[in-house]
């Protein structure tokens, strides 16, 4: 049976559990229908030209795992940002674990989707904002149809989340092959600040398939930073959908750090639905052995006077492949957008390849738009430079590499996840430096 | 005179009329419409071709037959119907003239308004013309002077009978019969086009080149061109085309084939003028070309064209570095308006070591027109030290064009050095505002920013041509372009 065909019988069994009067028994019934007609993107879609999902379809996932998964928090302490204070909304094998969990309903609200979707107080929201900003595509589709659990973060009008909130979902390996399907929900009111982590973990070997999809709303001067830490076991593999909605003078910055994981996708879109909005794309991507990492982002800009900036660094080594994907479109009325986009790589293997597309759509004369994409390798010259004032080649080579992604590493800003995503990078690069950048 | 703005430009750009709209009546030898194996086979007999060639038509056709028409392009258009197209047509006056003298004066006449008339051709700087006129050549130049160094220039029906081990060894050898669509279409039922072979070693004296137009109504034009240069040999090759104005569409789906072998360089320049349809989108050309260089060892294959017509464009003038230390390049201006639409660009595959490569592209869309740059740099796993550079910049006049760019960038060679740029502008106030600072009226300074603008692709133009080009320019820009 194929994973299609095992995902169609699964949603019957899965839709007989749930009320009937659910407010989205509609759109799940909407949504299986399209992943029926549409099934899994093939390489022959122009925007999956680059990604084959086929090897991990082959795998026989369990769909619904069982409930009685507990995680000591020592076992997986390390992946907290424990040096700071964070709400924690924790997932292990896609079921909510209150033990380690740290929510919130005191002014905002950072909980779970399932009571989101079940009790009647938050059906408003609901009503409002699911399924508002997703894709219609099968992938998002199958993830709406089997929408059941993830993060709800809501955050009214004039309120500033003093600390972080971190998303993370463990998969324990207690099932021989997992399927994932996470689905957050993010709504910032107006003038407010959040700031979001978001992490997938795999805790051994065994295959896991992450589907996930996150919608953010940020609305009039709302400010979103979201950090997504993608350093999994070479077993794991994510489809992550994050799309994001933006009204008037909103700011919203996604930072993707793709270090793991077998196979990783990552379709980012945002959608500018008023004026002077501010989107910002950063990515560093490191890669080894045969991972595969594509990055799929689509700017839209629909209205006047909006900015929008992409940066993207890659180092791929071994046989690793990175793909990156860009589409900036600029509508008719989006008139004076300032659209940047920037994509630099560096191949320091034979067998590594990178397969770039930065694409522009315009249809608005009065704009100011540019790409720039680069693939090259370290500077020998600066490498030389380097050595003959007695650096290894080693640390000489790491430095470069350092420099190279410091661009996206700079902005972030929580301090204490730089300190951890730089050691992260240290890691991947098999040095230790005598300093903090 | 008043103020020239933007917007006047744009009036202008809208409601300027094709100036090269007329028709030739020539009595013209036209095939029934349709296409079936027949229409194949009499094509082939009408050109009195050996059996071979007919084979070879014939298992294109075949390839054609089970093929589907590509979508993938950011165009819209109606769709040909490929079975009410006559596929063959020829000035019915067949035998080849010796002079001038003795060629149809209306035919003459003809040449005359496009401002190529043979008497000036033959005067100016050594340009040897073949003249294709609805798929037949009628008129070779300079033959002799060519033929003294051993280089062959003559239509390809000719080559196919004089010429059939050169022309059996290379045709296809660079696009294939199933390459695609619309080259199978071509391989099947191409009437005519040009053929050259410059020897080991020979510096073609004078620019080639060769005149196309649709004549015909009802016709579709599938032109092939074959250019062989052979080691360490240099040719220039000119091609330019205008048509005259007609509602129907016109299909044209030429197949250009150049092959560099060792130490060689090829120069092919197009300027593309065909007709662009009325100011509300109705008729104008469907132009799909294949077009693909090449490069043996430390050959050099330069791409240089000047996209002003075509309602429907759809080209990609290719370079296969397939030989270490080879050089490919790309230049391009397109330019679109009214209702035109063009999707244009190069592919660059890098298969030698040290192969390098350069792509310049700069597109100007005005009216309503869509303009997109579409281009694949490859580097194969054996291509070391291969460096690239790309710059696609355009322009945008109004805000009811588009312009797109979908550059594929793929590399899987860690020693490439690749670099890409695109940018896309209005000709900026703060620009003009310069200009009429320093006492340039804006007219003249719209001029200059536009000129500018092209300048890099312009100056890659043979001389002879870049007049043509800046003419042709002019009609779309008139009143702007100095």
């Amino acid at each position: 049976m194929s994973l299609k065909d095992k995902l169609l019988s699964s949603y019957i069994a899965f839709e007989d559990h749930l009320e009937e009067d659910s407010p989205i028994h509609d759109i799940r019934n909407e949504a299986i229908k399209v992943f029926e007609a549409e099934g899994f993107p093939t390489k022959k879609l122009e925007a999956w030209k680059y990604t084959s999902l086929n090897s991990l379809l082959k795998e026989n996932y369990s769909i619904f795992p069982k409930q009685d998964h507990s995680l000591e928090f020592k076992q997986v302490k390390k992946y907290f940002l424990h040096d700071v204070d964070t709400y924690k909304v924790v997932f292990v094998d896609g079921v909510y674990s209150s033990f380690l969990s740290e929510t919130t309903h005191d002014k905002i609200d950072v909980c779970l989707l399932s009571a989101a979707l079940n009790k009647p107080k938050y059906k408003p929201v609901i009503e409002a904002y699911f399924n508002k900003a997703a894709k219609q595509d099968s992938l998002s589709s199958l993830n709406t149809a089997f929408a059941k659990e993830g993060a709800y973060v809501f955050i009214p009008n004039h309120k500033e989340v003093e600390k972080p909130i971190e998303i993370i979902n463990f998969s324990t390996g207690n099932e021989a092959a997992i399927m994932l399907q996470p689905r957050n929900l993010i709504v910032v009111g107006e003038n407010s600040h959040v700031q979001i982590i978001e992490r997938h973990q795999s805790l051994s070997g065994n295959a896991v398939f992450t589907n996930s999809v996150t919608e953010i709303f940020a609305e009039k001067r709302a400010y979103v930073d979201y950090y997504k830490i993608q350093n999994d076991n070479t077993n794991a593999s994510l489809i992550d959908n994050t799309n994001i909605w933006q009204e008037q003078e909103s700011n919203c910055r996604v930072h993707t750090f793709s270090f793991g994981g077998k196979l990783t996708r990552n379709n980012l879109n945002f959608y500018q639905k008023g004026e002077r909005c501010d989107s910002t794309l950063k990515g560093i991507t490191i890669l080894e052995d045969k991972q595969h990492v594509d990055h799929n982002t689509l700017v839209h800009h629909i209205e006047p006077n909006c900015e929008s900036h992409q940066d993207y660094k890659g180092i791929f080594g071994d046989a690793s492949t990175g793909v990156f994907n860009g589409k900036v479109v600029v509508e008719k009325e989006a008139q004076k957008t300032d659209a940047f986009q920037q994509n630099n790589n560096i191949l320091i293997h034979d067998k590594a390849t990178i397969n770039a597309k930065p694409q522009l759509e315009i249809f608005a004369d009065d704009v100011k738009c540019s790409h720039g994409c680069t693939i090259g390798q370290l500077d020998e010259e600066a490498l030389f430079y380097m050595r003959s004032r007695g650096i290894a080649k080693k640390e000489a080579r790491a430095l470069l590499m350092y420099a190279f992604a410091n661009n996206v590493l700079e902005s972030v800003k929580i301090p204490e996840l730089k300190v951890r995503i730089n050691k992260l990078i240290a890691n991947k690069i098999g040095v230790r430096l005598g300093f903090e950048l | 005179m008043g103020k020239f703005t933007e917007d006047d430009l744009k009036k202008e750009l809208e409601t300027k009329e094709y100036e090269y709209g007329f028709y030739t009546d020539i009595e013209s030898d036209t095939f029934p419409i349709g296409l079936n194996e027949e229409v194949v086979r009499a094509i082939s007999m009408k050109k009195e071709e050996p059996e071979w060639m007919t084979q070879w038509r014939l298992e294109a056709f075949e390839h054609w037959k089970q093929m589907v028409e590509p979508e993938w392009a950011n165009v819209n258009y109606v769709k040909p119907d490929f079975q009410a197209i006559s596929y063959y047509s020829a000035p019915s006056k067949k035998p080849k003239y010796n002079s001038i003298d003795e060629v149809d004066p209306e035919l003459l006449d003809t040449f005359n308004r496009l401002g190529i008339s043979l008497e000036e051709q033959k005067k100016l700087a050594g340009v040897a013309v073949d003249i294709v006129m609805d798929s037949v050549s009628v008129a070779t130049t300079f033959k002799s002077t060519l033929a003294e160094k051993g280089i062959i220039f003559c239509s390809i029906s000719e080559a196919i009978k004089e010429h059939p081990e050169l022309v059996k060894k290379y045709i296809g050898s660079v696009v294939p019969q199933r390459d695609n669509f619309y080259a199978a279409l071509n391989s099947a039922v191409f009437s005519d086009g040009s053929f050259c072979y410059i020897p080991k070693g020979v510096r073609c004296p004078m620019e080639l080149s060769t005149y196309f137009r649709i004549n015909q109504a009802g016709t579709g034009q599938f032109e092939r061109t074959l250019v062989i240069a052979d080691e360490d040999s240099y040719v220039s090759y000119l091609e330019g085309c205008t048509a005259p104005s007609r509602d129907e569409n016109q299909l044209h789906a030429a197949v250009v084939e150049l092959i560099a072998l060792d130490g060689a360089e090829i120069k092919y320049s197009t300027v593309q003028n065909w007709y662009p349809g009325g100011k509300d989108g109705k008729g104008g050309v469907y132009n799909f070309v294949t077009k693909r260089g090449l490069c043996e060892k430390n050959a050099k294959i330069s791409w240089t064209q000047v996209e002003t017509g075509s309602a429907i464009t759809w080209k990609y003038p290719s370079c296969i570095l397939k030989g270490d230390n080879s050089i490919g390049e790309f230049y391009s201006i397109a330019v679109t308006n009214n209702f035109q639409q063009a999707d244009t660009g190069t592919k660059m595959i890098h298969l030698g070591k040290n192969t390098r490569s350069t792509i310049i592209s700069k597109g100007i869309s005005a009216g309503k027109s869509q303009n997109s740059y579409r281009g694949l740099v490859k580097i194969g796993p054996r291509a070391k030290n291969a460096r690239n550079f790309s710059q696609c910049d355009s322009l945008l006049m109004g805000n009811e064009c588009g312009a797109h760019t979908f550059p594929y960038i793929e590399v899987s060679n860690k020693t490439a050095q690749i670099e890409h740029e695109a940018t896309t502008s209005k000709i900026g106030e703060d620009q003009i505002f310069y200009c009429n600072q320093r006492g340039i009226d804006t007219e003249k300074a719209i001029a200059l920013i536009v000129n500018g603008f092209s300048k890099e692709v312009l100056n890659k133009l043979p001389m002879e041509f870049a007049v043509e080009a800046q003419k042709l320019l002019e009609i779309s820009l008139e009143g702007s372009v100095g």
